[in-house]
């Protein structure tokens, strides 16, 4: 998978690594903004409340 | 055959860095908006003082509000939450709640709080070093109450009786000013909780 993106990445071996470097970071930044938000209310830790 | 075992590993070794990456969301990302949102409260908290004036009490109190500051000094000296009402997933993101209905700072019966232990902030995460005669310090608008802690608990999620007026007698009538502080147990579970109590011993008029 990831030597198939590799390839299919244009460009020389620098900016395969800038692209590739780009890519992690948008990846990275849905997660922690978008996905982990919306996962997090479902975690079973953390309750602190009594009752109910 | 070669292609797909590779890939699957691929794949494990990613959902494992996602993995990691959540829990470090847990840890520290979600203090982000904690500490965002306590500096919203605490100004919110500046402005309730000078509309108190000296000596005055808010009338009302509404769902999300700042309620006072606490303070403990056994956590540090910069230890230092705003408490706003509400005991709500969404409240209790943003700092230490008030279960409404509870008593108000000082009054007699019993002040219950809780609080995050290891997520947003966690600033329950440590009370459990607190011993008997620890100060916990509420700064409410009017007036600071400075409660001592007498004493801890551990209890299951359904033990309802700790936020009773006189913690653990239900449809007992208070005759005391208690504060009461409920978090997790053990830290990162939803198993148990632990709770702990105080005693109002001063109150120190605002000038």
């Amino acid at each position: 998978m990831y030597g198939w993106i590799w390839r299919a990445i244009p460009g020389g071996t620098g900016v395969k690594l800038v692209t590739v470097l780009a890519l992690t970071g948008v990846a990275g930044v849905v997660l922690w903004y978008v996905v982990f938000p919306m996962l997090e209310p479902h975690m079973p830790l953390d309750r602190v409340t009594v009752g109910r | 055959m070669r292609m797909l075992l590779r890939t699957c590993g691929e794949l494990s070794v990613t959902g494992g860095l996602v993995m990691l990456l959540f829990c470090a969301y847990l840890l520290w990302g979600t203090s982000s908006y904690t500490e965002w949102y306590q500096s919203i409260l605490k100004r919110q908290l500046l402005e309730h003082s000078r509309a108190a004036g000296p000596g005055g009490k808010l009338s009302k109190i509404d769902l999300g509000d700042a309620v006072a500051l606490i303070r403990i000094p056994r956590l540090g000296r910069d230890y230092e939450y705003a408490v706003l009402e509400g005991v709500t997933a969404e409240d209790l993101r943003r700092g230490p709640g008030h279960y409404p209905g509870t008593a108000t700072p000082g009054e007699v019966g019993n002040f219950v709080l809780s609080g995050h232990r290891t997520t947003y902030a966690a600033p329950f995460n440590r009370i459990d070093e607190l011993r008997r005669g620890d100060a916990i310090v509420v700064e409410a608008p009017e007036a600071r109450y400075t409660y001592r802690v007498s004493g801890k608990q551990v209890v299951d999620p359904a033990d309802v009786e700790v936020i009773a007026p006189v913690p653990g007698h239900p449809g007992r009538r208070p005759g005391k000013a208690m504060i009461t502080l409920t978090t997790c147990h053990p830290e990162y579970s939803a198993r148990q909780r632990l709770i702990v109590f105080g005693v109002l011993s001063a109150r120190q008029d605002r000038r």
